[in-house]
């Protein structure tokens, strides 16, 4: 008799599923929600003023251990800087065949250039393209990041303004839950990102300080 | 050419188109049912609600490439799918659709029976053809020259003798309620409402409401026939012949482009002739409410199909529901469900129900 109990009983949990949502995503059609901290694709940021945040510091190159990044720096012309510093990353190279998406270069930047994102549509038609160079990773003059071919509409815009690395780079004291002051500077795009739970933009902190 | 001639060729050709097209809808159903209950969508590309998925597949199928086992017996193989084929199409001809129709043509009143042919024999050939089915599989598992094919026709010679058993013991109170063999008598001897054992006022009202279809009187007898009807049209949770994770697909790996297809088609009319057969022997058949105070007196000729068709895709929305939920028996499970449960129930349900007509027949031996 516990047979057919448990028959019926089974027969009950399939049918009260036949009423429910689907758990499907329409993917190539619809807009998919991608959590925050997602590890993407990346791009590569520039200040406001449209200069290029790398300075060719290959400290990426080095920390990373897929060993995909290749970076060569060199000096800015004098007449026309690309980085408000010195040095200007000249090439930027990914292999994203080879990238296990870390994010350890995000974290080991020091000036905030490299960042994922949650673009992650990124097939290629041959092994010699998935080797990304700086006019993909670059954003474009409005900064949105480029893209090597064409994309499905998949990318909220208000996604790349939570980008993962902003939240790594903000906890150098260690504690998880990063709790700190924002010290970034805006972004071509997306501008001062907002900060998170437990964290402070520069500002406020000024702010605080006048108050005291 | 008689009248009656055209007319039969008229019938054959409905049904062919019926059973063709309702294939091509029941795999869609099927396909959308079993996702729905997974949690899934199921195809919604082709068509609204991708109800063209079927057509689609059926095109691909078409233009594929027929591969021929290398260790394949020719002959034998050619005809497997063959073999399965044709019985499904013939089953589907003894089961009555509907009451005769009246037709007035060239001024000669003539009856036309809606059932392919009326068999005084139905319920035997019905057993008969559907063992011709087992045959395919056997065929079709020997002759590629593969292991696992032949696996799964030795397991389906073995079910289907099991399960045929139990189908034919089954059906045996009903032939004895019914009286005759016929599939026209047996849904006739449904008509009209239960009539009550017992005098109590509200009891005896509430029972006489209830239509006497055989499935009241013998739900024993249905149950064991609808687990032994899964079983023949080797349907989970009894498709050990197909067993994807054993067998990798059985005999279906052998076969491919429109061979394929005919297996497929082969089992999804099967599968709805099975359902047509347990609706006639127990649910009544085309028989149901008649409203014939309410609706026009052209609705007499299509609710008997409204009626059929409803108690089929019932029951065949039962076999789906229980592919979605129930895992695949052992076969050692099998054998026992088979041998130890439906064939001895099926005898004992057999003695019991003989007695009590004999009772309410003749009445008590001493009495």
């Amino acid at each position: 008799m516990a047979i057919i109990y448990d028959l019926f009983k089974g027969l009950g949990v399939t049918f009260k599923e036949l009423f429910k949502a689907s758990v499907t995503d329409k993917y190539p059609k619809e807009f998919r929600y991608k959590p925050k901290r997602f590890h993407g694709r990346h791009i590569l940021n520039r200040h406001e003023d449209g200069t290029e945040k790398c300075i060719g510091c290959e400290l990426c190159a080095g920390v990373c251990p897929a060993d995909c990044i290749y970076v060569r720096g060199e000096d800015n012309p004098e007449e026309n800087p690309i980085s408000p510093g010195e040095r200007y990353g000249f090439i930027y190279e990914i292999n994203m065949l080879r990238c296990i998406y870390c994010a350890l270069c995000v974290e080991a930047c020091p000036t905030e250039a490299i960042t994922m994102t949650s673009l992650f549509e990124m097939s290629v038609q041959d092994r010699e393209s998935a080797i990304f160079d700086k006019d993909i990773l670059l954003v474009d003059d409005d900064g949105n990041p480029r893209s090597h071919e064409e994309q499905t509409n998949l990318t909220d815009p208000n996604d790349l303004s939570e980008s993962d690395g902003w939240m790594i780079a903000t906890s150098p004291n260690g504690k998880i839950d990063y709790e700190n002051v924002v010290g970034w500077k805006g972004s071509l795009g997306t501008g001062v990102k907002p900060p998170e739970k437990g964290q402070v933009t520069e500002s406020k902190e000024k702010q605080g300080e006048d108050q005291l | 050419m008689s009248i009656e001639f055209l007319i039969s060729i008229i019938k054959v050709l409905l049904v062919l188109g019926l059973l063709l097209t309702n294939t091509i809808l029941l795999i869609w159903i099927e396909r959308k049912v079993v996702a729905g209950m997974q949690a899934r969508v199921g195809p919604d590309r082709a068509g609204p609600f991708g109800i063209f998925q079927t057509v689609a597949d059926a095109i691909k199928l078409l233009l594929k490439e027929q591969i021929f086992p290398l260790n394949a017996s020719k002959g034998m193989y050619l005809l497997a799918p063959i073999v399965a084929l044709v019985p499904s199409f013939l089953i589907f001809m003894i089961i009555p659709l509907g009451p005769d129709l009246n037709l007035v043509i060239n001024g000669q009143d003539i009856d036309v029976p809606l059932v392919g042919a009326d068999l005084n024999v139905g319920v035997l050939f019905f057993l008969a053809i559907s063992s011709v089915a087992v045959y395919s599989v056997v065929l079709a598992g020997w002759s590629s020259g593969s292991k696992y094919p032949l696996l799964g026709g030795i397991r389906a010679s073995a079910q289907m003798i099991s399960y045929e058993a139990a189908l034919g013991l089954a059906v045996v109170p009903v032939i004895i309620y019914a009286g005759s063999m016929s599939l026209t008598d047996i849904v006739s001897s449904q008509q009209g409402h239960l009539s009550s054992p017992f005098s109590i006022p509200i009891i005896e009202d509430v029972i006489q409401l209830i239509p006497k279809w055989n499935i009241f009187p013998q739900f024993v007898a249905f149950c064991i026939f609808f687990i032994a009807a899964v079983a023949e049209v080797n349907r989970a949770p009894f498709d050990l012949v197909e067993a994807e994770q054993e067998l990798v697909g059985g005999f279906h790996t052998e076969y491919s482009g429109f061979r394929f297809a005919m297996f497929f088609l082969a089992e999804y009319i099967n599968m709805f002739n099975m359902c047509a057969i347990t609706a006639t022997f127990f649910l009544g058949g085309w028989l149901g409410p008649t409203f014939s105070n309410v609706l026009p007196p052209i609705a007499t000729v299509f609710l008997p199909f409204v009626w059929l068709g409803v108690k089929i895709f019932g029951l065949l929305f039962i076999f789906i529901w229980i592919r979605a939920t129930l895992p695949r028996l052992r076969y050692d499970q099998l054998m026992e469900l088979g041998w130890k449960g439906l064939i001895p129930f099926s005898l004992a349900w057999i003695i019991l129900s003989s007695l009590t007509l004999g009772i309410r027949e003749f009445g008590l031996p001493w009495g």
